[in-house]
């Protein structure tokens, strides 16, 4: 029963989000709706996480079942995956170098620039051995 | 019987599909509990022995799409509960939020930028460049855009496949060579060039590198569907 009304409140918040596709003119997918909506409801306590939790972990781990069918479909598309394998390869291989380098340097010196800051703007508090304590 | 006795047969069945795909699955899961590399990707088994199958049995896609299509049905919940481990992450996006927005916010620009450019060398048409700009996010926000851009979807998953196996296999290598240290930063850079694939690998690496490599995925495809937004009137 639980489960169910789990199940019940994500299949709610989906709706939603479907009609917000349907309503508003981005180019956006009902499900990043879904999940924005869904993460703001956690976030303002709407919906508490333990409410969600079970069957939402269900379907997480259901997730990459849901896209065999789409993989699968790539024998109807053969000749359109001929015609651009060589760029698609490269594509995927250069950039996942760059990304990954950006990222991770990027992320690096903001900790590294946090850190000197933290360091150098606080002032220490006395320790207690000069006070001898 | 023959290959067009069978045709008949399974074309009149509303479970072979769903048969296919949830035991094909269950043998790839049970390949990767048993080789522990990055290749044996369950999706990816699945996938091949299906094709497999229906190759072999000259059976029509459409047949087996039958049964097999109403597992999208839970596409959308199931996207939407991907908000569910990342609520779990936020007490880590409150203590890091410059380093894990700025860092991510940087990679996913580069994605964007790095892919048209590439693009433009391809000469790639609309069509083939919209299919590839979301490659570096997980299929679960990836498909649905590519779909609703007027790309290929299905070239977009094997596109995905492709990055997340190369960054799974190549994170700790591109780390050292890029001489990224911090747990915290390895662990988003890893999450936001190879998604969940990437993610299973930032796991073996350390508890931080996985967490942050988890909360990427997300963070990474909402931001890649507000950059794509743009980046899809340039070409």
């Amino acid at each position: 029963m639980k489960f169910i009304r789990q199940l019940a409140i994500i299949m709610t918040i989906s709706f939603l989000a479907e009609l917000l596709e349907i309503l508003l003119p981005l180019p956006v997918t009902a499900s990043i709706y879904g999940l924005v909506l869904m993460l703001v409801a956690l976030v303002t306590k709407l919906v508490p996480l333990e409410k969600v939790e079970r069957a939402a972990d269900f379907l997480v781990e259901l997730l990459p079942i849901l896209f065999v069918p789409s993989t699968v479909s790539i024998i109807a598309n053969v000749e359109a995956l001929q015609e651009m394998l060589l760029p698609l390869v490269v594509i995927c291989l250069v950039t996942t170098v760059l990304i990954l380098a950006v990222t991770g340097r990027t992320a690096q010196g903001i900790i590294h620039l946090e850190e000197k800051r933290g360091a150098s703007g606080k002032c220490e508090p006395p320790s207690l051995s000069e006070h001898g304590v | 019987m023959n290959l067009e006795q069978i045709n008949e047969t399974l074309a009149q069945s509303a479970f072979f599909g769903m048969f296919l795909t949830l035991g094909t699955y269950q043998v790839g899961l049970l390949v990767k509990r048993k080789v522990k590399i990055s290749l044996a990707n369950p999706l990816l088994i699945s996938a091949v022995l299906i094709i497999a199958v229906l190759l072999a049995f000259g059976i029509e896609y459409e047949t087996y799409d039958k049964g097999a299509r109403y597992v999208s049905y839970f596409m959308t919940p199931a996207t939407v509960s991907l908000a569910i481990p990342l609520y779990r992450q936020m007490a880590l996006l409150k203590k890091y939020p410059k380093a894990i927005l700025g860092g991510i916010g940087a990679g996913v620009l580069t994605a964007m930028g790095s892919i048209f450019l590439l693009a433009l060398c391809f000469g790639l048409s609309h069509e083939q460049y919209v299919t590839l700009l979301p490659k570096s996010i997980t299929t679960a926000i990836g498909m649905g855009i590519s779909e609703k851009m007027g790309g290929i979807p299905a070239i977009t998953v094997v596109s995905i496949s492709i990055t997340g196996i190369f960054g799974a296999v190549m994170a700790e290598t591109l780390c050292k060579l890029f001489q990224i240290r911090e747990p915290i930063a390895r662990g988003l850079a890893i999450g936001t060039a190879s998604h969940a694939l990437g993610t299973s690998k930032a796991m073996e690496l350390g508890e931080i590198e996985g967490a942050m490599s988890s909360l990427s995925i997300v963070v990474a495809g909402i931001m890649t569907v507000v950059s794509i937004c743009v980046f899809v009137r340039f070409l």
